[in-house]
């Protein structure tokens, strides 16, 4: 095979990375209407998870289901500070309050550790993959995010409780009215968006150095992944990553690395104005 | 509107004359640099209210138009020898024409999606223009020596463009008060209330959202001319700061959405809270941290701002204070 599907090999499983971390950020969309803004700061957050659960002997695959757990948790707690209140508001409220959130963690990472790179640094094997090489990492990586996303999907169509989210996401009242705790469902919902994006940050800790800021590129790539998809919806947010990361991964060669920003932007902001509801079309 | 008998607006000018002449007065310097800031900020601040305060769009990237203006003001100058005065009126008026050609795409989104577009769009000029090798890449553009002897000598110029920043904040004011009393403002408070029935009523939503974000870029367009020709240097990080069109939203937040007023109180206020945080020891890398914390009380116990809250403890103020 060509040389060129090479860095298209390596697009494809990082993209599978991007697209658990835009699952993430859509879910909540979906769920709750609500874009929360400090999706960068979380993935940031689980970078920095897995990268103290290392240093402290944990290896990073087994920290990732402490990671996961302590996601959950925390997204619960923002729900119920920040979003609980204002949940019925305009969506200019819920936008400020995420922000804000946000601009707490990044400010609180700062002052504690700096704006300069860490890395986690465990021995990586390399893999020969139908004759390319890739790294054990970026394999793992993707694997992982497949398997959460499989997990998530099981939880959400073969559970009571995913089936509750689900009714929730459809219709808040008529879930209410159907006895289902919709308040408690919600916070649910944040927490989970809040445990694959700091999962995801963990998986992305695994491949490249990081610092407090470096969740901002990615909640970039989420909303990018995930309006490709259409916002609020899963599946499309994994295809939407594919996608993002094939496109990395093809443009790879031909041009500087700084360009692929610039490119998936305008890629973004298209999309927005020509398919609001996605490539996949149809609203969830 | 028979302006000169509002007090209101004698009100913005002797604001503007107060800046003006404090540090001018004394020759100042200190005093000067402090209250460039705060100009800066009320600049930003009082444009940003006529999309969040006035039309209800989130805007989280109006600081495009400062960066762009700053780096359109110094390329004409650096590499095409212009005069500063025509400079900063040409990057002001081309910014806000690409705002108008952008907004009539972007403005067909609502809600979270044009508040991720403006995201977007920062980021993507950003990245733009840190790999564009015209404008220095991510180097930026440095201005030379000779730009500040035209106008006598780096000591006097930088007296000039202060009063001219001044000048521009009383202009914002100005403009967001005419604004706010006139047809086409009260066009944009209908589309913020409900978009659909203002345009059942016969509001051109589409028109008058983006004339708003064309004219919101307008005047940051200069001030960012102004600001980084006295800074004599440009570069893509500080141009196209998201943080500070954030902390912009949490200035307007704070002193009231919607109001003249509480966009120059509130970004008067968040000046000094920021230089109080950063001078005290062992506070000044919690800035961002007491910043957030600031906008989430205020989103949930006072959405309306300070204006809000006095307007409610003292309605009379309404009929003063715009």
């Amino acid at each position: 095979m060509p040389e060129i599907l090479a860095p298209v090999l390596d697009g494809l499983l990082i993209g599978l990375v991007y697209g658990l971390a835009a699952i993430g950020l859509t879910l909540i969309f979906g769920v709750m209407d609500v874009v929360n803004l400090a999706h960068g700061a979380v993935i940031a957050l689980g970078m920095f998870a897995v990268y103290f659960l290392f240093e402290s002997g944990i290896h990073p695959y087994l920290g990732l289901v402490i990671v996961a757990a302590i996601g959950l948790a925390f997204g619960v707690f923002v729900y119920l500070i920040a979003v609980r209140p204002i949940i019925d508001g305009p969506p200019l409220m819920t936008l400020l309050a995420t922000f804000s959130v946000s601009m707490v963690i990044i400010g609180v990472g700062t002052a504690l550790w700096s704006t300069s790179p860490y890395n986690v640094d465990f021995p990586v094997k390399t893999l020969n993959l139908f004759g390319y090489t890739v790294t054990s990492a970026r394999l793992v990586a993707a694997l992982a995010a497949v398997l959460v996303t499989a997990f998530l999907y099981t939880f959400l169509y073969r559970t009571t409780l995913g089936k509750a989210v689900r009714a929730v996401a459809n219709n808040r009242e008529a879930a209410e009215l159907m006895g289902i705790p919709s308040q408690q469902i919600l916070a649910l919902a944040f927490g989970i968006g809040t445990a694959l994006a700091m999962l995801s940050g963990a998986l992305i800790a695994t491949l490249f150095p990081f610092t407090i800021l470096s969740g901002g590129i990615y909640e970039l790539k989420s909303f990018v992944a995930s309006v490709l998809g259409g916002l609020g919806n899963p599946t499309g947010a994994l295809f939407g990553g594919v996608i993002l990361g094939l496109i990395e991964g093809a443009v790879a060669p031909f041009i500087k690395v700084s360009w692929t920003n610039v490119i998936e932007f305008v890629i973004f902001v298209l999309i927005l104005l020509f398919f609001p509801t996605g490539l996949f079309g149809g609203r969830r | 509107m028979k302006l000169l008998s509002r007090p209101f607006f004698w009100l913005i000018v002797a604001v503007t004359f107060l800046y003006a002449l404090l540090p001018y007065l004394g020759q100042n310097i200190t005093l000067r640099e402090t209250l460039v800031l705060s100009a800066i900020y009320i600049i930003l601040a009082a444009n940003l209210n006529l999309m969040i305060g006035y039309t209800g769009y989130v805007n989280f990237g109006s600081i495009v138009f400062f960066g762009l203006g700053g780096y359109l003001t110094l390329w004409l100058i650096a590499s095409h020898h212009w005069g500063l005065y025509p400079a900063v009126l040409f990057a002001g008026l081309v910014t806000s024409l690409l705002a108008f050609l952008l907004g009539i795409g972007v403005l067909r989104l609502r809600g979270a999606y044009f508040a991720l577009a403006t995201i977007g769009i920062n980021e993507a000029v950003k990245d733009f223009v840190a790999n564009f090798e015209p404008w220095g890449g991510a180097e930026g553009i440095f201005l030379p020596f000779t730009a500040f002897k035209a106008m006598g000598g780096p000591a006097k110029a930088l007296w000039t463009v202060y009063l001219l920043i001044i000048l521009v904040m009383g202009l914002s004011l100005l403009l967001t008060y005419l604004v706010k009393r006139s047809k086409f403002g009260l066009g944009l408070f209908a589309i913020r209330e409900d978009e659909d029935a203002a345009m059942v009523l016969g509001v051109k939503a589409p028109l008058y959202k983006t004339l708003a974000y064309s004219l919101s870029a307008f005047l940051p367009a200069v001030a960012g001319g102004l600001y980084f020709f006295k800074n004599g240097s440009v570069i893509p990080d500080e141009a196209f700061n998201l943080h500070l069109s954030i902390e912009a939203i949490v200035m307007v937040m704070l002193g009231g959405q919607g109001t003249v007023t509480g966009s120059a109180v509130g970004a008067f206020l968040y000046e000094r809270l920021r230089g109080l945080l950063l001078t005290l020891p062992g506070l000044s890398n919690f800035h961002l941290v007491i910043a957030g914390a600031l906008l989430l009380l205020i989103i949930l116990f006072a959405p309306g701002g300070l204006m809000g809250w006095l307007y409610r403890v003292w309605p009379r103020l309404r009929r003063v204070l715009e």
